[in-house]
Order: C-alpha cells, then structure tokens, then sequence
C-alpha cells in the first residue's frame, strides 16, 4: 500500500474489501459487507456491529462471563469472587488481564485468588446449589471479606441454580453484602453484554449504600480505567496533585466501599465508554450527576482531558494547578517525542481491540507520527464508532434484548439539584456533557473501518496494507507476527505498561519506538535462500 | 523425613486456585497434533477465546480454535444448525483434512447427540467434505487430561482400520511439550523403528519461522498413519493412569487392544534414568536392535552429571505438583537423584494417584500425596513442610513468591517466561536439563541467600 504522493492520502480500500467478501458464501458475505466501512470522516456512515459471530468463523470476541467477572468486577480487591460452573471458566479468568491494585496498610486483596464451585456430573444433575451456599460460607469463614459475588457460567442457567436466590439466603444468614450474576457465557453477543451485566448488578447491590460524605472540595468518580499495567496509578497522582477527590474508580485499583459511595461524587468522568457508560447514565437519572466523555490515553488527550475537569469545578485554582501539571509533564513528553517521532514518522499502524482502545490508542500512535490506516472494535456498538448521536436508531435485537434494561427512579432524598444547574449553566457557556463522538469521526479519510475482524480478514488487511504495527491482543500476536509485523497487546501491554497519563505516553513512544525499528526481521530470509548472488561471492572469496 | 501431614480429603467444597483446565482444551491439544485438524468447540464462543488464550500464552504460537458460537436461542433448541454453519466456514476459510468437535459443559448439559447431527451433517452433503471426529468432554467429569486422553482414544477409533501386516508402532506420549515430542521422534529414528505417534504437534506448536504464514501449520499425525494405528507390531503407551479416572473410558492403546488384538506395552513418562531404560529396553525388544551408542553416551554423561552434582541435590526438599502422571515421572526421577518429595499434588482425580506411585516408583520413604489438590491447599502444605524448592508450572509461582522458595518451571502452562514449548523433559537429554535446572536453581538459591556471595564452587 502506498499513499497518493501528492495528497498524502490512504487509498480507497474498496478493492480490498471486495476481495474479502469474494471469499465468504455469499450469505455470509452479504452479512459482513455491512461491517466493513471504507471512513469518510465528513459525512455520517452506517456501521454494523455488536451482532453476533459468525459461527466457525474465528474471533477475537470472548464470552458475556468474561466481561462480567473479568473485565468489570475483576479489578475490585475486597470482593471474592465465586465462579459457579466446572472449573474451566474460573481457571482462565485467574489474573489474566493484569489489573493492579495498591491494597494499602489493611492489605485485603482476593484478586490473586480465583474461587470455583467446581461443578461435577452430579452436581449437574443434582443442581449446585447447596454446593455454592458451601462455597460461599466456607469463603466468608476464611476471609471475612466485605462482599461475595456469585458468577454464573454457561450450565448453570440451564440447570436452573438460581444463583440470586442463594445469594440473597446467604447474604441474610452471613450479614455481608453478597450478590449474583447472571452472566452465562452464551448470552448477549461478545464480553459486552456482561459489562451491561456487571453494571446493573453494581449499581442495584451496591452504589448508594453509603452516604458518607467523601471530604474535598471537588469529588469525582472514574469510570472505565481498569488499571491495566498500572494506569489509575498514573492518574490518580494527578488528581491528589489537583486537589482532586477520587470517590471510586470504576474498576481499576477500586474497593467496594468507593462503589457504595460513587453516589456522593459531584461529577463522572468517563474513560471506556463501551464498558461503563450504563453506570454513568444510571448515576444521573438516580441522583443527578453529570458526566463528561475524557480520554487519557495519549498526552494531548491526558491535558484535554484534565482541562476539562478543573473546568467543570469552575475554580481559578484548580484550573492553575492543572496547567501548571500539564506543563511540568509536558516537557518530558516534547523531549520523548523529539527523539523518537524521527524513527517513526509516517509509519502505520492498524488496531483491532476493545470497544474504546482502538479509538484511543490512534492518539498515541498520532502524537510519534504514525498513522492509523485501519481500525475496529471487537466489542463495541454503533455509537462507539458513529457517536452517540445514533442511539435512538440502534435495532435492538433478540441478543440485546436479553439483557436487562434497569428501571432507575429519582432518588429524592439524594438528588443533586445543584449539580443538575450547573450542568445547565455550563452548558450555556458551550461545555459539552454526555458527548461522545465515536471513533470514525476521528479517523483520516479511506481508512478502513471494520468491525469485529476475522483471522482471515487480519490476513488480506496486512498483505494489503503492509503496516509497522498492530495493536491488538495475544490471540492475534503470533499469527500477526508470523507475517513479520510486529504487535503490540493493547489488553495486557505485553508485560509492559502503565500507558495512561503523561508518564504512560512516554513509556509507549518509546515501547513502539523499539517495536518498529527492531532489528530482527531483517534475519528472516536465510542468505542462501533469497541471496544466490551472495552466497557465490561468499564462496569466491573463500577460495 | 518429615511426618506426613493429615489433610482431610477435600476439606474445602470451593476450588481455590485450581491446579487443573477444562476437558476441552486437552481435545483442542490433541486436535491440533493432527495433520490439517482445526479444533472446533461445540459451545459458548468464549471456551474457544479462554482455551486460545491460554494456550497461545504457553506455546507462543498462532492456536486456531472455531466455536459454534452458541446464543441463548442455541442453548434452548439446541446446537444442530451452528455446527453446521461453522463446519462450512471452517471448510470454506482452511480446507482442512480434519475438523476436530470437542463439546463443551453446554452443549453436554442440553444433551446435543454429537454422533447423529454429524451423521446427518454428511448424508446431507457430498463426500467433499472434510473428516469429522467428536469428542464428549463435558467439563464436569474429569480435567484436561481427561479431555486429552479421550480425545487421543476418539480420533485413533475414528480411523484405526487398515489391518495390513506392518512392521511400525504406534506411540501415545500422552501431554508432552513440543520439545519432547521432537526429541521421541529423534529417538525412534536412531533406533530405526517406523513409528506412529498419535498426537504429533512437535512442530505444530513450536514453529519455524519462515517469513510466510502458513494457517495450517505443517506437522502433525496424518489420517494414513492414524489408519495404520490398526496393524502396528505394538503401542506404546506412556503414563499409568491416562483417562482411567472415568471406568467407562478405555486409553488409546487400550483400545487398540480390545479392538485389534494390538499388544500395550505401558511405560512411565520416561523421566529419569530409570523410566528413560524402561524405554529404551523396549523398544529394544520391539525392534531387536541395540540401543544407538548415541544414547548409552547421553547416559553416561547424564549419570556423569549426576555424580556432579549429588550433594548440591541430595537430601533437599521438593513439592511437586501438575497431571497425575506428570508428577509420577517427576517423583521417580527425583528419588534417583535423591531428593525428598514432601508432597505431591494433583488437580487430577482419579483415585489411583497413591497407589500409583507406591506401585510403580516404590518411593523410599513416605510422600504426602494428594489428588483432587489446588493450589491453595498445596500453599497450606509448603507453609508447614518447608521445601527447599518447588517443582510445577507457572501457576504456583506466587507460593513460590509468598515463601521465598525457588520454582523451578516444568509441565504446563509455563506463561510467565519463554520457551514453555522448548522445555524439555524426557529421554537421557531431556532429565539432564531438568536436573540442571534443578541443581541449578538450588545452587543459586544458595548463592544468593549467602552472607559471603561465593562466586566459584
């Protein structure tokens, strides 16, 4: 793939995305046609995702179970959670996604435990439940933790064990907060409707059981930043450094006791939005409180971001502080990039990760020069690609449809007018709230935007484009790798991290700074494979 | 030797830390040491997503798994029409020899009948179609090993037929590393037998890198040797209690016995001096040929390195843990080289561990064996034992970490370093880098917990 020389512009892809439907029966190939989007940044485009896989062909996509428990409640310390299935479910969600946590002076963390009631044949046919109701008084004898959380793997649903009946039993014998889920791997389309899942059992068991006031002046919750590699780490020394309170984290390095006050925080910052934004919408429609799209995964988005949170608070101070942060940090960042950017200017990346990742991480990418020519979510929705503003439009299918929508009433007694006027007032001035507008606005024009790629179409995409990197995660890695493009895991960081924040944004420069100049694939084509010419100069001076 | 610790069996109803995978990522690992096989998993989309993932981490290598991507409608009318579909995209997208189905916990539990929506899957389309095999592992009954074993015992039943006087034998190594397939394979070429080794994914799961993708990786068993697993002169079968903790299940050899009169002849895992002799001792018999002197010297030099390094070894304390058979190959090696295993520990379950391994390793003195363990019980154990190192895969690094004890990183899944696929176990050469490995990994446990920081020994 080469650019047009004179307008330095991608070429239109539509060559390419016939040759991959070529390959599909053409039912199939009608289906996909829809998810495949050749981007126009000007102009509003359609574009078909979250709907199911096909079968056999292969994907990135894990299971609803794995975004409920491993994506959303996985990076909370003081709950156990009990995987109620056979083993297999709780032994691959066992510290898999690298979340860390600080458990402080107290040092109460399960997350390095994974809990499985471990269901045998007759427990299958038997039912399970006495077993769990044993497996979660057994784990509150050991641990006395502050909450249990109950997750259902694929049998359980059809076995019929009514996980939430158990755990309201037990809850009342055991004076713990202890909830179920009902997370069965087939329901919904991809890990995305356990979020859903996850955030409806969050927000009914749990936010609002404690109205403490947290202290501070400006009291803000994260929501959407799982502190893969250390990330909240980065960011919540900003907010100390702002005179920021973080009433909780959603869920990265977070306790319970920050979800049952998140209530009391007077704004919502929202990092992946695919994830999260059903706890946030939930938030203000119960109480009040507003939220705002941010994004601190890139250097310039860590300072858009920033600035956008001192201006809500409306505070001369805090909005000094800020620039102050932002200008100390911003130093090491133009140093960093001076040096790398001319090593990787002009490269080209591709992403395929997330429901948010893929959006963000072109940030990243952008600010060393690289440009992203291909993108898509494995997980997200139409309006994490097209922008929120196609909400009302989205089709809810049969898949969708079975995941709970809960009904969320006004909660007089802990109402925010105050928020609820001030949102009003600052968006008078223009500040944007409850914004998002997706990926594909911010995307070059004939970019190709796909969604929920195939291992084959990953193949057509890199002999097309020929990229310097991609970022995806380790399913992707070695087959990406054998094509000799480098890849970089955007769910784990490939042992590295943290990349959020000023601080993360160095580390990434310079991670793919070494990534795409290394040296290695040079050594691929043996000299007498591809270099006969070699080879007979070799041996003439040899003899 | 310490006295052996009461543990209740099972004293706890919750695994904590499981020390064992589902049933159908043994079948997936299987599936992928046939020639041309994609793995197809009968069920939720994410069993193929987790058992990619993991197995990917451990192999470093592109591991291709389809799924018949059950929705909630699936689960209640059941899993005919995504098998189909996904069979013709998995056609379509590989043009595989094989697919290879492994069920899954949901498609067991809605009583899917593999053996007839297959059959019906091929009456209703020509022969041009890939071979189908299946394999029940319901993920309630048993672990990976389980999953593997009958999954070895599926696909050699499925085709097993010629009856062709053949002068080859069929080998079932059970779950190796690539590495030691690679170096079994090397093996029966020096000692000039035609062998069959069900399954072979020494190449398949540790990949040469030739610049070229290939999306069915070279390698593997073919459907003509699987064939001709039939009319072999014998099996060879390694480790003792394969899938036995299901009595209804016969081991791939076995079956072989009852259904072609083919002699079993069962070795250990051939770890150690000892259970590397077994071998060669029998392949002697089968072939008539003496042992290349390539061995005898990699016996020589592995008793040479032995007597090296003896008293950094002898008397020191090891918890052993992974598949039941894995462990009773380790114990037998450790008890050559005179180290103490003060608990061995097994996610398996099968009832046979202990009498196992008094049986066949005779230990010289009293083990804590425990089968259906976790990890946090097997913490419980090194708390209280003290052992000097401890001998497993990756999962029981943070005891490791917790007791300052070193691990030494054997079996599977190794996820945490490189080269899990490149570990080599078996054979004269395989013992000699796990001893040291071992030795070493004392010694410099040693080292570094010395007052003096001695630089020469």
């Amino acid at each position: 793939m080469s650019t047009d020389n004179k307008t330095n512009m991608f070429p239109d892809s539509s060559d390419l995305i016939e040759e991959i439907l070529n390959k599909y029966p053409s039912k199939v190939a009608k289906k996909r046609a829809k998810s495949l989007v050749t981007n126009d940044p000007e102009i509003d485009q359609e574009i078909q995702s979250n709907i199911r896989t096909i079968p056999g062909i292969i994907t990135q996509r894990g299971c609803c179970y794995a975004g409920c428990k491993g994506v959303i409640l996985g990076p909370t310390r003081d709950i156990i959670n009990i995987v109620h299935g056979p083993i297999g479910c709780s032994f691959y969600a066992w510290l898999t996604r690298r979340n860390q946590t600080d458990a402080g002076p107290d040092g109460e963390n399960y997350m390095n435990y994974c809990f499985s009631t471990d269901m045998q044949d007759t427990n299958i046919v038997f039912g399970g439940e006495k077993k769990l109701e044993e497996a979660i008084r057994e784990a509150y004898e050991i641990f006395k933790p502050h909450s249990i959380g109950v997750f259902s793997t694929c049998p359980i649903g059809l076995i019929g064990d009514d996980v939430h009946a158990v755990s309201r039993k037990m809850k009342e014998e055991l004076d713990i907060n202890i909830f179920g889920f009902s997370c069965e791997g087939y329901k919904g389309v991809s890990q995305s409707a356990g979020h859903h899942i996850a955030n409806n059992g969050i927000f009914k068991h749990v936010v609002g059981l404690n109205n403490t006031d947290p202290g501070g002046k400006f009291k803000l919750n994260l929501l959407g930043e799982y502190n893969i590699g250390g990330d909240s780490f980065v960011l919540e020394k900003y907010f100390e450094e702002m005179g920021i309170t973080l009433v909780s984290t959603f869920s990265g390095n977070s306790t319970m006791s920050q979800f049952e006050n998140a209530h009391m925080a007077d704004l919502n910052a929202v990092m992946c939005h695919r994830s999260i934004n059903y706890i946030a919408e939930m938030l203000e429609k119960k109480h009040g409180i507003p939220w705002i799209k941010i994004n601190f995964i890139g250097a310039d988005a860590t300072a858009k971001s920033l600035r956008k949170i001192a201006k809500y608070f409306e505070d001369e101070e805090l909005m000094a502080k800020t620039e102050e942060i932002i200008a100390r940090e911003m130093l090491e960042v133009q140093a960093t990039i001076e040096d790398v950017k001319s090593r990787t200017e002009g490269k080209l990346c591709m992403m395929y990760v997330g429901g948010s990742r893929a959006h963000h991480y072109q940030e990243l990418f952008g600010e060393i020069g690289m440009r992203t020519i291909s993108a898509g979510y494995e997980f997200g929705h139409r309006d994490d690609y097209e922008g929120r503003k196609v909400l009302d439009s989205i089709k809810i299918d049969a898949d969708s449809r079975n995941i709970e929508e809960l009904d969320i009433v006004k909660d007089e007694a802990n109402w925010r007018d105050d928020l609820v006027a001030k949102k009003t007032s600052l968006e008078d001035k223009g500040y944007g709230f409850s914004e998002y507008e997706g990926m594909m606005p911010d995307m070059e024009k004939n970019s190709l935007v796909i969604d929920d790629i195939s291992h084959w179409e990953t193949e057509k995409l890199i002999e097309y484009y020929k990229p310097d990197i991609i970022g995806a995660g380790i399913k992707e890695k070695y087959v990406i790798q054998k094509y000799g493009v480098p890849l970089k895991q955007l769910h784990s960081y490939d042992y590295g991290g943290p990349y959020a924040g000023f601080k993360g944004a160095v580390n990434f420069y310079n991670d793919i700074d070494k990534m795409v100049n290394t040296k290695i694939w040079g050594l691929i084509p043996p000299p007498w494979k591809n270099e006969p010419e070699l080879v007979a100069k070799m041996a003439d001076t040899a003899y | 030797m310490e006295k052996t610790i009461d543990i209740k069996e099972k004293a706890f109803t919750s695994t904590r830390n499981a020390c064992k995978v589902c049933t159908p990522l043994g079948a997936s690992i299987v599936f992928k040491g046939i020639e041309g096989c994609v793995p197809l998993i009968h069920g939720s989309q994410g069993c193929a997503t987790y058992i990619r993932r993991y197995l990917i981490s451990h192999y470093k290598e592109p591991v291709d798994i389809a799924s018949t991507n059950f929705s909630e409608e699936t689960a209640i009318f059941g899993g005919e029409k995504n098998l189909f579909i996904a069979i013709e995209n998995v056609t379509k997208q590989y043009n595989p020899k094989i697919i290879g189905i492994a069920t899954t916990c949901l498609s067991e539990v809605i009583g899917d009948d593999m053996r007839k929506i297959i059959h019906k899957y091929k009456t209703e389309h020509d022969t041009n179609i890939p071979e189908l095999v299946f394999v029940n592992t319901p993920s309630f009954m048993g672990t990976h090993i389980n999953g593997f074993h009958d999954t070895v015992t599926s696909i050699v039943a499925a085709f097993a037929s010629n009856t062709e006087n053949r002068e080859s034998i069929n080998i079932f190594p059970g779950f190796l590393s690539p590495a030691d397939l690679q170096h079994l394979k090397e093996i029966l070429t020096d000692v000039a037998i035609d062998a069959i080794m069900v399954p072979d994914y020494s190449d398949i799961l540790d990949n040469e890198y030739t610049g070229e993708y290939e999306k069915l990786p070279k390698g593997g068993t073919t459907i003509k040797e699987l064939k001709q697993t039939a009319c072999a002169k014998a099996s060879l079968e390694f480790g003792y209690i394969l899938n036995k903790s299901n009595p209804q299940t016969q081991s791939a050899a076995e079956y072989l016995k009852t259904a072609f009169d083919i002699p079993r002849v069962n070795l250990n895992i051939p770890i150690g001096i000892k259970a590397t002799d077994a071998l060669f001792d029998a392949l002697e018999k089968i072939t008539n040929n003496k042992t290349p002197e390539k061995y005898t010297k990699q016996r020589g030099k592995l008793i040479d390195a032995y007597v090296d390094g003896h008293k950094y070894v002898f008397g020191k304390k090891a918890v052993v843990y992974g598949e039941e058979d894995f462990v009773v190959a380790m114990i037998s090696f450790l008890e050559e080289i005179g180290i103490e295993t003060v608990l061995c520990a097994s996610g398996g379950n099968s009832g046979l561990l202990k009498e196992v391994i008094q049986e066949k390793v005779q230990p010289k003195s009293d083990i804590n064996i425990h089968d259906n363990f976790d990890f946090e019980e097997i913490a419980t154990v090194c708390k209280e034992l003290k052992p000097d190192i401890i001998i497993g895969n990756s999962k029981g690094y943070y005891i490791a970490r917790e007791l300052g004890i070193p691990l030494a990183r054997v079996g599977f899944p190794i996820h945490d370093r490189l080269g899990g696929s490149r570990i080599k176990h078996i054979g004269y050469e395989g013992t000699q880098a796990l001893f040291d490995l071992i030795a070493n990994t004392l010694i410099q446990q040693m080292q570094d917990h010395s007052p003096v920081g001695y630089k020469y020994m």
